[in-house]
């Protein structure tokens, strides 16, 4: 691998003009504007990318200097990270969404010399804290509409930065040239870029990667999915998360594939549509969304189409991934899922947009399993992978043939992972960051002398595949007085992924066993009780009533034995559980604005519900202030039961044959 | 929030003159001697207490009323009285306050429709969907799309607008008067049953047409907040009579407009 590499391309602006050369004539990039899919090839790229480069070297765009690059996924604004790059200058792409202040810091903190945005709306961002810059030279805009009555002082227009680049393209003999060298002047050790992580608590931090880190990793991931110029990916994820960055950029010009930019955020689904992308990458929840959809339509949809559909996806749920992972199937299975295949798959892909997709990995969180056995159940190749910004994204995956829900692969190529004494796991590759920029205080907490990387995640080996389990973030595993570990998270994910169950709160640090706390849903469990003839007036009646006490020790019940057979968890089934009487929620501060439970508060808010879960008692009262959503506050009472549950004796996990 | 352009107040070239005008129906006099005039790239906004007569002007200014008296002089021209498909030719396009879009239609095709008069193919290549009438349709797609583009509504092109949400509605019903390129634009109540979002989203459409295309617009709004944000000059009417006319501030502070709002005992 290393001597492959060490003989290609280095760097991103000279896989640029690698790729002029390689691919002069093939689609490079595609922005779906009026209406109409626009291509640019690799050529029409390089002249793009090289007129902005020298545009935006003639407004002062030196070597070392940073480039902010704020808006949504546009071929100009890839453009203008490449032509930084040319320059030997450093891009820093900013989340689109995210509020002046914010941005004032990550602006500030980089130092950014000029900023390449959008719109409109990302220059008034930019122009309200522009007071608090003092590095910031220039604004280049690449939608003109609404400025026309602005200063234009420091506002420039991406057509008229590259008309000046061409104009010196025509008027110096040496201009190209110049370009060229300054490309061919870098080489991989040179800082590539600088990613903001988002950071849920602190400031945002800069993560600084190198070419090396960006570029290996890249072609290590093309390897193993054995990907080539012919893929077809869709970039509508942010800019400025490595994600994007990796899939949408770095791999592009790596492997020479196009990148689909879509017409508005909200049309996504349509343009992924009309392009049929091969390769994918998304968060859980955009995979959540696309079978939602699919789900309300269908309830929509007349008996005949509705019958054959719940048919159907009987089959694809019971033989569709084991033919997938090309195991042995009776003919008649086969037979009748090529007929599902015609009817219902191959429509429901094409409708996905999926209709030629060779791999599609989800990261970022948790996936359901319902969810992720859903789409492989259709044909489509999902997987899952673990990654993060310090490690060019790439820690594990799984390989095709090897996937299991609950878990997140293997090792990725070079990439080596080891688990902490403490659970936290650890990774070395070729991938690892540079540092934090300006904080190498916060690099040495995260990064080991000898180049380990501490996830904060703590996680596990699944002892019979070897596959890597995430469980819970490092800081919030605990331990049972007698030892065991104690992940709440993922005991609570598990309990979450029963459509029944909206929330859950785990106990057991520094416990003698594990309770739980249930949120039922509303809609789940009051369309089920609409089924089974239970009347209820209200939400606390509805989560105090005896059959639903009885489906929830169900589901919790299984989680047990599910978590008798995983290694390291198996000691931290559920003791005993209780059905909260109200809903969780962010106005009483039981949640955070992004709907994550505060664990701590709500031990602290419930103290009389804890403490009866763990003194044998077997009911509750308690009484609550609430905020009703006028802002006027009321007491709510309730008896609460508490259901005990057996646990299981740890087994010897068998291999899973991949249901 | 309206950085005044700075050749408006002082060239100020009027495009459209409304001298005098009178419209009864029956007994009930609907504008009693009304007059104001347009200039050319302003937003001019009318306002007045229910049943003021602020609709009843606007179709007087598209000739869908003939007013008993007065006179309308628009680019140059006078006339008594105006007719709708002279407007619409002369380049005066409006909106409605109750959303009169084709419900089964397509949006794109909503918008479409707004570029017939632009449209010179007969019925022959139209139905034939060939030859120089394919040519033209391309030329008017593209302009069409132009206008989706300008307003965002990428992602509803092909949804029947029957099933968009009232807010959306109201867009597509800008942009198929959008579509006739016009010089004048009326827009009724543009903003009526919107939410706050809504509102500000329409807002900065209106102010982005105007500073955009150079569009000359007059427009009826009850939101006070709306109007004196994005209109250059103000016509308040009471009862068929205009009882002010100026800029948002001097309307803001007559007593005669705070009276009619507020209501005075005589």
């Amino acid at each position: 691998m290393t001597t492959v590499a060490s003989m290609q391309p280095d760097t991103i602006p000279k896989l640029l003009l690698h790729n002029a050369v390689r691919f002069p004539a093939r689609p490079a990039i595609r922005h779906k504007d009026l209406g109409i899919w626009q291509t640019w090839t690799w050529t029409d790229v390089h002249e793009e990318v090289r007129a902005l480069a020298l545009g935006l070297e003639a407004l002062g765009l030196r070597r070392g200097d940073k480039v902010a690059v704020i808006g949504a996924n546009r071929p100009r604004l890839y453009w203008a990270m490449c032509a930084a790059q040319a320059l030997g200058a450093v891009p820093v792409p900013v989340y689109a969404d995210s509020v002046a202040d914010e941005m004032a810091y990550v602006l500030d903190h980089a130092e950014v010399s000029i900023a390449v945005v959008q719109d409109q709306e990302q220059v008034d961002k930019v122009l309200s804290v522009a007071d608090r810059l003092k590095q910031l030279s220039y604004l280049v805009y690449d939608e003109p509409r609404g400025l026309r009555d602005y200063d234009q002082a420091r506002l420039k227009s991406f057509v008229d930065v590259q008309a000046s680049g061409r104009l010196r393209l025509a008027a110096e003999y040496d201009a190209s040239a110049s370009f060229e060298q300054s490309v061919a002047g870098q080489n991989g050790c040179d800082l590539a870029i600088v990613l903001y992580t988002s950071g849920t608590t602190g400031r945002p931090k800069g993560v600084m990667l190198s070419f090396d880190n960006v570029l290996i990793s890249a072609r290590n991931a093309i390897a193993f999915d054995q990907l080539d110029e012919n893929e077809e990916v869709i970039a509508y994820l942010p800019l400025a998360w490595v994600g994007d960055h990796i899939f949408s950029y770095a791999q592009s010009y790596a492997a020479g594939y196009c990148v689909n930019c879509p017409e508005t955020a909200e049309t996504v689904v349509e343009d992924r549509r009309e392009i049929g992308t091969t390769y994918a990458f998304a968060p859980p929840r955009i995979y959540e969304n696309l079978l939602t959809l699919t789900m309300v339509r269908m309830e929509d949809a007349g008996t005949i189409k509705r019958a054959m559909f719940g048919y159907f996806i009987g089959v694809a749920r019971r033989w569709g991934e084991k033919i997938l992972n090309r195991q042995r199937v009776p003919l008649t299975a086969r037979l009748l899922y090529g007929l599902g295949a015609l009817l219902v798959y191959a429509p429901l892909r094409n409708r996905f947009g999926l209709s030629r997709i060779r791999v599609a990995y989800t990261a970022g969180e948790a996936i359901g399993p319902e969810i992720f056995r859903f789409f492989r159940a259709l044909g489509i190749n999902l997987k899952q992978l673990y990654g993060q910004t310090e490690a060019s994204v790439y820690v594990t995956a799984q390989p095709d043939g090897e996937i299991h829900a609950d878990s997140v692969g293997k090792p990725s190529p070079d990439v080596e992972v080891k688990i902490a004494d403490n659970g936290e796991v650890m990774f070395h590759s070729p991938g690892v960051f540079l540092g934090y920029y300006k904080d190498p205080q916060r690099t040495a907490e995260t990064r080991t002398a000898d180049g380990w990387v501490r996830t904060g995640d703590a996680g596990f080996f699944d002892p019979v595949t070897g596959h890597l389990k995430i469980i819970d973030r490092a800081k919030d595993v605990g331990r049972l007085n007698d030892g065991t570990l104690v992940a709440p998270k993922y005991l609570e994910n598990r309990l979450k992924f029963y459509p029944n169950i909206k929330e859950a709160v785990a106990f057991g640090d520094r416990r003698d066993y594990v309770c739980v706390m249930l949120n039922i849903d509303p809609i789940a469990v009051g369309s089920w009780a609409e089924r089974n003839n239970i009347t209820f007036a209200s939400y606390a009646e509805l989560a105090a009533h005896p059959l639903v006490s009885d489906l929830l020790a169900r589901h919790v019940d299984e989680v047990n034995r599910s978590l008798a057979a995983d290694g390291p968890m198996a000691g931290a089934q559920i003791k005993r559980f209780l059905i909260l009487h109200k809903e969780l929620d962010a106005d009483d501060g039981e949640l955070t604005r992004t709907l994550k439970v505060r664990r701590g508060f709500i031990a602290e808010r419930y103290r009389v519900l804890v403490g009866a879960l763990y003194d044998g008692s077997s009911a509750a009262d308690v009484e609550t202030e609430v905020i009703f959503e006028d802002g006027r506050k009321g007491i709510v009472t309730a008896r609460l039961k508490i259901i005990d549950m057996t646990t299981y004796a740890a087994r010897q996990p068998v291999v899973e044959k991949a249901a | 929030m309206r950085a005044p352009a700075p050749d408006q107040t002082a060239a100020s070239e009027v495009i459209l003159g409304v001298e005098n005008v009178t419209l009864s129906f029956g007994g009930v006099a609907a504008l009693r001697g009304v007059s104001f005039e347009i200039c050319k790239g302003e937003i001019r906004a009318i306002i007045g207490p229910n049943g003021a007569g602020k609709t009843s002007m606007l179709n007087v200014i598209n000739g869908f009323y003939q007013p008993q008296e007065g006179r309308i002089t628009y680019k140059g021209r006078t006339r008594h009285t105006m007719r709708p498909a002279a407007a619409a030719r002369g380049g005066i396009a409006r909106t409605f306050q109750n959303v009169a879009l084709f419900a089964g239609m397509t949006a794109l095709d909503n918008i479409m429709a707004g570029r017939t008069l632009k449209m010179r193919r007969g019925f022959f290549w139209q139905a034939l969907r060939h030859g120089p009438a394919l040519a033209e349709e391309v030329v008017h797609r593209r302009k069409v799309e132009e206008i989706i583009d300008f307003l965002e509504i990428e992602a509803i092109r092909k949804v029947a607008v029957g099933q968009l949400p009232y807010g959306l509605q109201k867009r597509v019903e800008l942009g198929r008067a959008l579509a006739m390129e016009p010089d004048l634009l009326l827009l009724d109540e543009p903003m009526a049953g919107m939410n706050l979002e809504e509102k500000e989203d329409m807002s900065r459409f209106i102010l982005d047409v105007n500073n955009h295309y150079g569009t000359t617009i007059a427009l009826i709004e009850h939101d006070m907040g709306v109007v004196m944000d994005l209109s250059d000059r103000v016509v308040v009417l009471d009862y068929g009579r205009k009882i002010a006319d100026g800029s948002p501030e001097e309307v803001k502070a007559d007593q005669k407009v705070i009276d009619a709002y507020l209501g005075v005992a005589y």
